[in-house]
């Protein structure tokens, strides 16, 4: 055990928790906004692969990681608009629009790459983000390097928590949002307009979940695989339940998996003889044992999951 | 007209499958190959060729039974995304009686095979279904990531304490040839675990047509308040929808082992769990029609690989397929021109969370 409590472990461990919490929290955040705004969202599964392939499309094509990035952004918003038009217009219930989206984007991305990319999908070596040190920050025991020393993404990341955050609590249109996802009627009579808020939430939510996907691909494994989201936006479903539908209750959700997910890896180095499939089954055992070990029942947003139609009042 | 109409609605499904083919006759077109042609190779080949067609049986067994598993448990309600991990649970359960219980004679030792995967698929399932019943806990997220603990969990078994001695890849030993499932088709692969997946749907669409347990189901979905009042236990009818969902997953993976593989490989399922929710909403949540999604999503994953051999079009074509078929159907959900049996199945869903939330639910059970 001493070998996990040096000061380089614990600043291996950290940096690395953080990394593999970063497309958690970008999904946790695309859930907290949709469903504050009364939408369930388990299709950011979906999204999350969009936005990776998408970043794999844009950095292939354009050989730079930014128009991956946009690209990237721009799939997520593709699928977040499915889930919008079927969901919000049309009334088709939101789990299966979801479940929908989950599947279709796993077909047709498998498809795609395999035409985009031909033969050398696996060998690909895209371009992508690099981490950076911040002068003198950088330098200082253990936070230094886990904080100052990451790439963009993990900035983006940190910056998008406190804008959700900013949105949500501190502007009237975060207050319209949540009076939208608690009582729609209300907000209707009030005179705000639902389908247009759940519309620009879902669909934001299609952005920031890719977002996700984007680093997946840009600054961990620099190409794209099939189903290489594996299960990741049903943890961050799962972290926005723990973190109570809150920004940054969330994100210290997904850091707790992240951190989890990287003390697994380092167990797994360390410990050989322990077969390593245990340690891969450890992230999903936690979310569900931090669904189960809540302490309290959580409250989701009052309308989350229910179509709102005008006439039916 | 009226009449016009309603035949259209009801044949939903067949446009949703129109119109997956013709998009998906743009992504051949993008894979530089001949749509039309492709298409015949396929259909050609996975129903109208003796071999092909046994193929297509071969793997509409899991694919009805995991569509099965997610039917049942959506009739009230819930849904059921974790037949994947069902599947390899009831495999290694049908493995381990296999491989470890010999001297035991044949069919007998068939039939304890088959009756370990059910049960080891519905002990799977069971946990998502306490942690709903009694806990309220998202059954849609927990099912799914124990698809996950499954297939390491049936990983590590077979490249561990079930493995092969010197075999190059995670498997387990072969299941003595006595346990072989007897084929349907002469000289093919088609086992006759796709005759037994036929045989539980009839039952089931039996039991929801007439049955006494299918009536309470749909009550206990559809006004629990009622339900409760006639006695009938909600936590019990969730719990009882998901053990029955498991034991059908649970057979898919057991026939796979005992029908067609006859060891147990590590990641051998593939996402037929997932193709069950396919051949789920392809049949509007009728058991009866399961039979005919998962006919026609079997030939799509047969005929592909024909397609692949004779043309070259790669076989992932299917799933984008498949994806735009699932779309399409949500997207026919639309069209409200009469409750559908996936919307009422919904609506249970808000009634029964009610009726979890209620304190005094259930009495005193």
């Amino acid at each position: 055990m001493e070998s996990l409590l040096n000061p380089q472990a614990i600043t291996e461990i950290l940096t690395t928790s953080l990394r593999l919490s970063v497309p958690l929290v970008f999904a946790a955040l695309a859930g907290v906004l949709s469903e504050r705004s009364g939408v369930f969202n388990i299709a950011l599964e979906g999204k999350i692969l969009a936005g990776a392939f998408g970043a794999a499309v844009g950095a292939f094509f354009m050989n730079d990681p930014y128009s991956g990035l946009v690209v990237g952004m721009l799939f997520g918003m593709l699928a977040g608009s499915i889930l919008a038009v079927l969901g919000v217009t049309f009334g088709v219930n939101q789990i299966v629009t979801g479940i929908a989206i989950n599947i279709f984007v796993l077909g047709i991305t498998a498809f795609l790459s395999r035409i985009v990319f031909g033969a050398q999908a696996n060998t690909l070596r895209l371009p992508g983000f690099k981490a950076f040190d911040f002068p003198g920050l950088s330098s200082i025991p253990i936070i230094g390097p886990v904080l100052f020393g990451q790439d963009l993404m993990v900035y983006l990341m940190f910056a998008c928590v406190g804008l959700v955050y900013f949105f949500l609590y501190l502007t009237p249109w975060g207050l319209a949002v949540r009076a939208v996802g608690e009582n729609p009627a209300a907000a209707d009579s009030a005179g705000l307009s639902v389908p247009k808020l759940r519309y620009g939430c879902v669909i934001a939510a299609g952005a920031l979940a890719a977002l996700g996907g984007c680093y997946l691909v840009l600054a961990q494994v620099f190409l794209f695989s099939e189903h290489m989201s594996a299960g990741k936006g049903f943890i961050a479903l799962a972290a926005v339940i723990l973190g109570r539908w809150n920004p940054v209750g969330a994100m210290c959700a997904c850091l707790l998996f992240g951190f989890f997910d990287a003390l697994q890896l380092r167990l797994q180095f360390n410990y050989q003889e322990v077969p390593h499939q245990f340690f891969l089954m450890l992230p999903y055992l936690i979310s569900i044992l931090a669904l189960v070990g809540l302490v309290g029942k959580p409250r989701p947003p009052s309308a989350v999951g229910r179509h709102y139609r005008r006439e039916a009042k | 007209m009226e009449r016009v109409y309603r035949v259209l609605f009801h044949l939903r499904s067949v446009w949703a499958i129109i119109a997956a083919l013709a998009v998906g006759s743009i992504l051949i077109l993008a894979a530089g190959s001949n749509p039309i042609e492709a298409y015949y190779t396929l259909f050609q080949g996975a129903f109208f060729d003796y071999w092909g067609f046994a193929s297509t049986l071969v793997k509409m067994c899991p694919l009805l039974l995991a569509g099965l598993a997610v039917v049942l448990p959506l009739r009230a309600g819930l849904f059921n995304i974790g037949a994947e991990g069902q599947i390899y649970i009831g495999a290694l359960f049908a493995t381990v009686v296999a491989l470890y219980l010999p001297g035991v004679p044949g069919p007998l030792h068939i039939i304890m095979c088959t009756l370990a995967g059910a049960l080891g698929g519905a002990l799977w399932a069971l946990i998502p279904a306490l942690l709903k019943a009694y806990q309220g806990i998202n059954e849609i997220i927990v099912t799914l990531l124990l698809n996950f603990v499954a297939l390491h969990f049936v990983s590590f078994m077979v490249s561990g304490p079930m493995m092969e001695p010197g075999a190059p890849y995670p498997y387990s030993p072969e299941i003595p040839d006595t346990l072989f499932l007897p084929h349907v088709l002469p000289r093919t692969d088609a086992h006759f675990g796709v005759l037994v997946g036929v045989v539980i749907a009839i039952a089931m669409y039996a039991v929801f047509k007439r049955g006494v347990f299918g009536f309470t189901l749909a009550t206990v979905g559809r006004n629990p308040d009622a339900a409760r009042y006639a006695g009938m236990s909600v936590r019990r009818h969730i719990i009882v929808s998901f053990l029955i969902a498991g034991a059908c997953a649970g057979l898919a993976g057991t026939f796979e082992v005992l029908g067609h593989r006859y060891r147990l490989f590590h990641a051998f399922s593939q996402g037929y769990g997932y193709d069950g929710i396919v051949v789920a909403f392809l049949a509007g949540l009728s058991p009866l029609f399961a039979i005919f999604s998962a006919l026609f999503i079997g030939g799509l994953r047969s005929g592909a690989n024909m397609m692949q051999r004779a043309m070259g079009i790669e076989t992932t074509v299917v799933e984008a397929i498949q994806g735009l078929v699932i779309l399409f159907v949500a997207v026919s959900l639309a069209f409200r021109y009469k409750v559908t049996e996936i919307g009422k199945a919904i609506a249970r869903r808000g009634e029964l969370e009610q009726a979890l939330e209620d304190k005094t639910s259930d009495g005193k059970e």
